[in-house]
């Protein structure tokens, strides 16, 4: 295992975010605390709980999973496209390192800075509703899962990406919908019987509502359901990723 | 000698059925400096990259220091560096950043003393807290050498390194080079600049159309294909060549003051003796004389044209 590689480019990512921070973690916090102050505080006061939760508080799990997915695949999916884009790719592609130590490494630090941004906005939605954690372990667990994963699909999504619009085509165009139709923002009891089934087709779902009961105890589908899932998820991008680097898909000739 | 890299039928075809390689047999000895000329889409970029990972082979395999470069990927890549022909560098990274990047990439601990000694050789230590998108166009292929220098590797790959280079940064380069090779680096350099191999290196390969076409010693190469020419300077200019000059390949210069010979350095007898007898005869005298031998490059297009 080449651990000064896997250091290197961690140290390397960690440092992007630390140039860019206003962008990087300022920007999401800010943007998604004024969800809070709109739906928790100000519209939130006006309708009724749901699972005997209060609004203001019933859509702090599901904001954070949206802050979550959209960080970790934007920061994994710049951090390894950007070297493709400026062709300083060359140097990964010819240095001693794997694919898992290279996945390690990019992942790695997409995934922490995700977590820390999903953290800053839970301690900032302490400020503006009631919460609890009723199942601390399970929220980390949740919270860490999804962020690897997401930070996976990030990374495929910017070795397929060959330009910056197709960058941000998947984030904006599938998985901010997604989000937003997973349950973010209402319970699936609330939706007609047909919509509830579709949207059990939504992966989306299945985080949010796991990682919504670690926080209250209520879900709209079984905890191991949603568990499973995350994990097929990321079996399912780990395979995608083994075999990009197998065969060098769209990063070697 | 012993070769520290080995090519052996090495063939690379692209997806778009451009056949970049054909059966490629190479051996680069320890400690040389090789050569390795062509012209554009001679496959010389497409042979580096495989050499160093960044581009999957055909078929053939490919050895550094005896190790496979794809069953030991690992091993061969450590001792490899690579200054890549385009000059691709991060933007906001300092130059002392992105040169300790490259050593953990290679999977080398710390060592500033090192990282130091590299960007003083290459007069880029003033410069070593600058952000790369400060420096010109010359310093950052000084820093693109001093990153493929940080891990400390025994075979160094230049892939055109002076072209968009000025003459100064050139020489300084070709310095740098020149001491790597004496401190024991194996160093295999690409280049237009025919100039630069014949100065520098001490074999050269000639490639074409995927095709190794020779791999020869500089100098003996020089010697089997470089024609030597003899210039007289006339005493009294001529119109034409006499007849009985004819059996001598023989030019008259523009002014007709000029007697240009050409001879193969090679052959058992130059015909220069026979020459000065036959313009004794024919009472052509001459004031002065020079001789001049053929170039690499001429050498290299005579070669390439050849084969074309």
């Amino acid at each position: 295992m080449n651990f000064h590689a896997v250091k290197a480019i961690y140290k390397f990512e960690m440092a992007r975010t630390g140039r860019t921070l206003l962008q990087s973690v300022v920007s999401p916090v800010v943007s998604t605390s004024l969800y809070f102050v709109v739906f928790g505080s100000a519209i939130g006061s006006r309708i009724s709980e749901v699972g005997g939760v209060s609004y203001g508080a019933f859509i702090v799990p599901g904001l954070i999973m949206l802050s979550l997915l959209t960080q970790s695949i934007s920061n994994a999916s710049f951090g390894i496209y950007f070297p493709k884009f400026v062709g300083t790719i060359y140097e990964l592609l010819s240095a001693p390192v794997s694919f898992i130590e290279i996945v390690m490494a990019y992942v790695g630090a997409a995934a922490t800075k995700s977590t820390l941004i999903g953290l800053i906005i839970l301690a900032t939605a302490g400020l503006f509703v009631p919460l609890e954690i009723q199942h601390p372990v399970w929220m980390v667990l949740f919270l860490l899962l999804t962020t690897v994963t997401f930070a996976l699909f990030g990374f495929i999504i910017g070795i397929w990406a060959n330009n910056f619009e197709k960058l941000q085509l998947i984030p904006l165009l599938v998985v901010t919908p997604l989000t937003f139709l997973g349950g973010s923002f209402y319970s699936i009891d609330m939706l007609p019987p047909v919509w509830q089934t579709i949207s059990l087709f939504n992966p989306v779902l299945y985080l949010v509502s796991g990682f919504r009961w670690s926080f209250y105890g209520v879900s709209d589908v079984n905890i191991a359901v949603s568990l499973g899932m995350t994990l097929v998820f990321l079996a399912l991008c780990l395979t995608v990723v083994w075999w990009i680097f197998k065969t060098g898909w769209r990063l070697k000739a | 000698m012993q070769p520290i890299i080995s090519v052996s039928h090495l063939s690379k075809v692209y997806e778009s059925g451009f056949e970049a390689l054909k059966d490629i047999n190479l051996e680069i000895n320890k400690g040389e400096i090789f050569a390795l000329l062509g012209p554009n889409g001679a496959g010389k970029t497409t042979l580096i990259n495989i050499i160093c990972g960044i581009v999957n082979p055909g078929s053939g395999t490919v050895t550094a220091a005896g190790h496979d470069i794809v069953t030991e990927f690992r091993a061969a890549r450590s001792l490899i560096g690579l200054v890549p022909q385009e000059l691709t560098t991060d933007a906001f990274e300092t130059v002392w950043a992105t040169v300790s990047f490259s050593r953990g990439l290679f999977g080398k601990g710390k060592n500033p003393a090192h990282i130091e000694k590299v960007l003083r050789d290459l007069s880029l230590w003033e410069k070593r807290d600058s952000k790369i998108n400060t420096l010109s166009g010359g310093m950052k292929r000084r820093v693109m050498i001093a990153k493929a220098l940080s891990h400390e590797p025994s075979i160094l790959f230049l892939d055109e390194p002076s072209a968009g280079v000025d003459v100064e940064l050139r020489r300084d380069m070709w310095e740098v080079v020149r001491r790597l090779r004496d401190s024991g680096v194996t160093i295999i350099l690409t280049t237009h600049y025919i100039e630069e191999a014949e100065e520098m290196a001490d074999r050269v390969g000639v490639i074409s159309k995927g095709q190794i076409i020779l791999v020869e010693e500089k100098t003996e190469l020089m010697q089997k294909l470089g024609r030597k020419q003899l210039t007289l300077q006339l005493q009294q200019t001529l119109e034409a060549i006499p007849a009985s000059l004819d059996g001598f390949a023989l030019e008259l210069g523009p002014d007709g003051n000029e007697l240009i010979y050409t001879y193969d350095t090679q052959s058992e007898r130059t015909g220069i003796t026979r020459l000065f007898k036959a313009l004794e005869q024919a009472e052509i005298r001459f004031s002065d004389l020079q001789t001049t031998q053929s170039s690499l490059e001429e050498i290299f297009v005579n070669l390439v044209s050849t084969r074309s």
